[in-house]
């Protein structure tokens, strides 16, 4: 467990512009060295100048987010100045195995936090939980101060808490805009009788298709507008679904793995596009495999092993954390295919 | 050998009341399976109720036909809700196993000895739909010319039986293109990420469940008033899977493609059945093969036969979209 | 492809044209003398062994006044025809029937309210029995009108009439809400009813089962499957061949397993290529179903029929139980080879394969085993085991066109209620369907035995939706 300190935000302004850096701990180089195929050195040049821009106008939002983590202890569930989501001894078992064993969480508002752990360690299924699209055998959790325990998966999203999934489910068969536009809430002709009658949601419709076209905009999916969904390639799919979650005006979103499954130019864009959100005041937590990805734009970082939080903190904390190498190292090294057994 | 004969049947199949009827339990169908992606394979038992609706109301109860189908109509509601409460958080094909189960318990029970009193049993009722009849505008002894002659009772049956697929059908065009309908088809292509979105699914599911009954529903008043009686025996699974035959022929997921589905179906049919039987009786195919008798089930095997190249060679349709298919073959 | 497709489908075809000219053959000459007699009613009279009855007289009447009537000629034939379409009223004269033949259901030789349409035939079925078996009350049975001839309506449903009534040799010997008899041993006596039901299903149901856990599909005809074993077996052990029933079984399960094992050659593993979708095959299923059941219709006719050997047995009585040794034997034998598919699935080569493949395809393939040739190989067994728990079905109640469809459903909850996939599942599940279906006559009408097995798979759907053995699955 490291000590308790926290970075000046500028330093992690650093650390998103280059990935790379080698951190001066001896053991946490192993650990990048281990986790990490170093696929973030191909980028062409044009690229990293249009992201060097980026960067400098995220370094605001993300040195208010360090600066609102400012003294927080890097320990499993730690207190947040601010949490938006609090989660207290959630857990789900399968069959004999505890898959999810969380005695405290808190995520802190404003903030990008990212989940990671070994292969099974329960971050997918933490998801499920708190999203509602899996039941818990014990626990509760709140949202902004609502108690979300039992809630269905749809309420929870309307709360203003949508998820992604880590096989993207792009609807097919809608095209592009119908896609985004279905994430509006609210829509008067979602309702049965309204809907038949077309004048009374027509002007809603046209302020949703405005909205819409903007986030297609945003996202660099216009030329796609009237295409079916099914028709995109993976990483335009990713795109789409951030889109689409964006449309409920989400103040949490999850993500589950953005980044698999994508190539490498279009992973310094998806970041840019999640640390922009995150500057606009939208809270974000994200399932991650890639270490470069989390140690360069997280603010925070919550480390899952069997189930239960192991470690917490800024990046710098994590990679120097002991348990935290112990997790992967000892998991990954001894028992590459088994993700049940025990670490040692 | 006849062949204007059998053309002209044909013909007056592919527009008679029974091509309007399967048409417009199409078109409830088409609701859930086109466009919920629902696989419900008891269709007919929501026939099932709305005939019963209409005949044990008349014959039973001896209220006036209106009421009998409005009492088919809240059956249908009834069933869809108590069906679907169960069933549809099931996983698809469960989900189909399921209703198909349904629709035959129903069809038990309204043929077993406990109904007899209401339903009349196996033997079911009859003589209800004088009231519909006596309402005819067509007073004439046939109507039409050449081929396409009908009797005024057909005449009046087809009016109403097309009116209302063709109503029922512009009732889902307006809500299909509506924010309704945009839900609907998400809830087809992937439940969790509709609801990751915020969309009551469950709702959504059990919306389309009511709808579809309910024009199922009006379909099997239509049909019990078209041959004045009712027999549980004649809504078994087998009308179902004629119906998703006409939904797939026409194109699932198509507005018109139920009512194009059920024109064809019934031309087929139709034919095939004045074909055989006149090629069986002046001795084209001999009767070592198929005897008189057998035309009926061998024009069903041909159903069985072009569903099943139907959905090996062209699974979208006659209106299907190839850009679509191309996505996903359902 | 599409060219290779299309022969093999019609390869597959005229297989069941080869057999079929010999259904017909066996089979009386489908009744019937002109079809094209116009508006009139008829039927066939025969007795339990398809023996024609001659000489018996039926009346046709409308509101009380006679219309006319016939006297069955040798083969048993006879028509009647009326002067308009509507509804008549059919009466069988008892007293000219031969004295050791009775009506299946009491009060079963005057149908009424016959319905007859514009030119068509009406056949009406009046069901016989010997006089040594015990009638049926008359709501269990369904009599059956049968439209013969429709004209190109609605009449498709009217042949599925008489599917759920009483079956006729599976009367159980003691009548189960006979208050005469105790509670505790007719208990006993639907017990076993229910056993000997189930290991039937069971035995057709592994196969529905691990074609749905190695491929997913959803195999509708299924049904089929098990009435071509049942029909085959009929065929081979009555006129002309003759053969002892053992034998005729023995043909019938190669056949199943050989139509099991062209079904998967000609149709699944092209579609498979394709990489069809699942609703895509299954609806292909359902039209297969419709195809091969019509053809049986067509070719075996809509009668049901006893196998002439071991039909009517003495019971022997096992304490309070009572059973024929057929009954024994069909159950005991079945259990055995239950036993024995268990057997293969956990030791043998191919049924840990078959596991394997069933677990996770892509692993199974990637770890050597050659998935198509366990898929064939499970079709191959699939349709034999479907084959076999047709003729026991047929053994029990009779042999008839749409058996296996009206097994099917019960298979089907079988296989859901013990999770989809497992076949130790299926087989647990299919005797749960046995056992509620028979168990529930103690307290209500045979003719709702299904209803109540249906119903069972519902509420367990409800409780327990991945089956009483299947496992849930991870959510998102």
């Amino acid at each position: 467990m490291s000590d308790e300190h926290s970075r000046p935000g500028d330093h992690r302004a650093d650390d998103a512009t280059v990935p790379a850096v080698p951190p001066a701990d001896g053991n946490g180089a192993e650990l990048t060295e281990q986790l990490d195929p170093g696929q973030l050195g191909e980028h062409d040049e044009v690229e990293e100048r249009e992201e060097a821009l980026e960067a400098a106008a995220a370094m605001k939002g993300s040195s208010a987010a360090a600066k609102s983590l400012e003294g927080v202890a890097a320990e499993p569930g730690s207190r947040k100045p601010d949490p938006i989501l609090v989660a207290d001894d959630v857990s789900r078992r399968f069959g004999g195995l505890k898959a999810v064993d969380v005695s405290h969480l808190e995520v802190q508002r404003g903030t990008i936090t990212a989940l990671i752990g070994p292969n099974g360690a329960g971050k997918s299924t933490f998801f499920n939980l708190v999203s509602g699209f899996d039941k818990p055998n014990t626990g509760t959790w709140s949202f902004k101060g609502t108690d979300l325990t039992g809630m269905s998966a749809y309420k929870i999203a309307r709360l203003g808490m949508v998820r992604t999934f880590q096989l993207t489910k792009a609807l097919m068969r809608l095209t592009t805009l119908e896609n985004v536009m279905l994430g509006a809430t609210g829509q008067r002709g979602e309702h049965f009788l309204p809907a038949i009658f077309k004048p009374s949601w027509s002007g809603q419709e046209a302020d949703n298709e405005k909205r819409a076209d903007e986030l297609l905009e945003r996202f660099k999916l216009t030329h796609m507008r009237d295409e079916f969904a099914g028709t995109m390639s993976g990483g335009q799919r990713k795109l789409l679904e951030m889109a689409r979650a964006m449309m409920v005006r989400p103040s949490l979103i999850m993500l589950d793995e953005p980044m698999a499954g994508v190539n490498p130019a279009l992973t310094q864009s998806l970041l840019g596009h999640i640390q922009a959100l995150r500057d606009e005041g939208t809270t974000i937590v994200l399932v991650e495999h890639d270490m470069d990805v989390i140690m360069s734009i997280s603010d925070w970082i919550i480390c899952f092993a069997e189930g239960k939080v192991i470690a917490e903190g800024t990046p710098a904390d994590i990679r120097s954390n002991q348990a935290v190498i112990d997790a992967y190292l000892g998991t990954s090294r001894a028992l590459p295919a088994d993700e049940k057994e025990p670490s040692p | 050998m006849d062949f204007i004969s059998i053309l002209s049947d044909a013909a007056r199949g592919m527009f008679g009341p029974e091509a309007a009827i399967y048409a417009l339990a199409a078109v409830g169908l088409n609701v859930h399976f086109g466009y919920t992606g629902l696989l419900n394979f008891g269709q007919v038992a929501f026939m099932l109720v709305g005939a019963y609706g209409v005949a044990v109301s008349v014959a039973t109860w001896g209220l006036p036909l209106g009421v009998g189908v409005l009492i088919g109509i809240g059956c249908a509601v009834v069933l869809a809700l108590v069906l679907g409460i169960p069933t549809l958080r099931l996983r698809g094909d469960y989900l189909a196993i399921a209703t198909i189960a349904a629709g035959e318990i129903l069809r038990y029970f309204y043929r077993s000895s406990y109904a007899q009193p209401l339903t009349g049993g196996v033997y079911g009722l009859r003589q209800f739909a004088d009231g519909f009849y006596n309402l005819n505008p067509f007073t004439g002894t046939s109507y039409g010319f050449g081929a396409f002659t009908f009797s005024a009772r057909s005449l009046w049956i087809m009016v109403v039986g097309w009116s209302l697929t063709v109503l029922c059908s512009l009732l889902v065009w307006l809500l299909i293109h509506a924010p309704w309908g945009r839900v609907l088809r998400a809830v087809r292509e992937d439940e969790l990420a509709a609801r990751s979105l915020g969309k009551n699914v469950y709702g959504f599911k059990l919306q389309s469940l009511v709808l579809g009954g309910i024009i199922g529903a009006l379909a099997g008043s239509l049909l019990a008033i078209n041959v004045q009686s009712v027999q549980p025996d004649s809504y078994n699974p087998v009308v179902t899977f004629y119906l998703y035959a006409i939904v797939i022929l026409g194109g699932a997921s198509r507005i018109w493609g139920p009512v194009l589905g059920s024109v064809i179906f019934w031309f087929v049919v139709t034919f095939l059945d004045s074909f055989l039987r006149a090629a069986t009786s002046s001795g084209l195919i001999p009767s070592s093969i198929i005897e008189g008798s057998d035309v009926g089930a061998v024009r069903f095997a041909f159903v069985g036969l072009g569903l099943m190249l139907l959905m090996i060679f062209k699974p979208a349709g006659i209106l299907g979209n190839r850009k679509e298919l191309r996505l996903d073959v359902r | 492809m599409r060219a290779r497709l299309m022969a093999l489908v019609a390869a597959c075809f005229l297989m069941l044209l080869v057999c079929a000219p010999g259904a017909s053959a066996a089979t009386l000459p489908s009744a019937v003398p002109a079809a094209d007699s116009g508006t009139s009613i008829k039927g066939t009279l025969e007795g339990p062994t398809d023996k024609p009855v001659p000489k018996v007289r039926v009346t046709v009447k409308q509101k009380g006044t006679s219309v006319g009537s016939a006297t069955t000629n040798a083969k048993g034939e006879w028509q009647v025809s009326v002067p308009k379409p509507g509804d008549y009223t059919v009466t069988l004269d008892v007293s000219t029937l031969p004295k050791n033949l009775q009506l299946r259901s009491k009060g079963g030789e005057t149908l009424p309210d016959v319905s007859v349409r514009p030119g068509s035939a009406r056949t009406v079925i009046f069901p016989l029995i010997p006089k040594s078996q015990q009638q049926e009350s008359e709501e269990g049975s369904s009599g059956g009108a049968t439209e013969g001839s429709g004209s190109g309506g609605t009449d498709q449903g009217s042949t599925g009439a008489g599917d759920t009534g009483a079956p006729a040799a599976g009367q159980p010997p003691i009548n189960p809400q006979d208050s005469s008899t105790p509670f505790l041993n007719r208990f006993l006596q639907m017990t076993v009813e229910g056993i000997k039901l189930g290991a039937i299903i069971a035995i057709t149901a592994v196969g529905l089962s691990l074609v749905f856990g190695t491929t997913r599909l959803i195999n509708f005809a299924h049904g089929e499957l098990v009435t071509i074993g049942a029909v085959v077996a009929y065929v081979f052990s009555t006129s002309p061949m003759h053969l002892p029933l053992v034998l005729a079984t023995a043909i019938a399960i190669a056949v199943g397993a050989l139509v099991g094992g062209a079904m998967e050659l000609s149709l699944w593993r092209p579609m498979r290529k394709k990489s069809a979708g699942l609703i895509q095959m299954f609806i292909i299923s359902i039209g297969l179903s419709l195809l091969l059941r019509h053809l049986i219709l067509t070719f075996f006719g809509s009668r049901r029929n006893q196998y002439s050997q071991y039909t009517v047995q003495e019971t022997v009585h096992l304490g309070p139980i009572q059973i024929t040794p057929r009954d024994l034997f069909v159950t005991g034998l079945s259990i055995l080879v239950l036993f024995g598919v268990a057997y293969m699935l956990q030791r043998t080569r191919i049924g840990k394969a078959t596991r394997a493949v069933s677990d996770n395809t892509d692993l199974a393939e990637a770890s050597g085993i050659d998935v198509n040739k366990v898929i064939l190989t499970v079709w191959v067994i699939g349709g034999g085991l479907a084959a076999l728990g047709g003729v026991f079905y047929g053994l029990t109640q009779a042999v008839y066109w749409d058996m296996g469809f009206n097994l099917l459903l019960l298979m089907f909850a079988g296989v859901i209620l013990g999770g989809l996939g497992s076949a130790y599942g299926a087989m647990v599940g299919s005797f749960v369907v046995g056992l509620v279906a028979q168990l529930s006559t103690l307290w209500f009408p045979v003719e709702l035995q299904n209803a109540w097995a249906l119903l069972a798979l519902i509420v367990v759907l409800l409780l327990r939706p991945q089956g009483i053995l299947g496992r849930a699955e991870r959510a998102g």
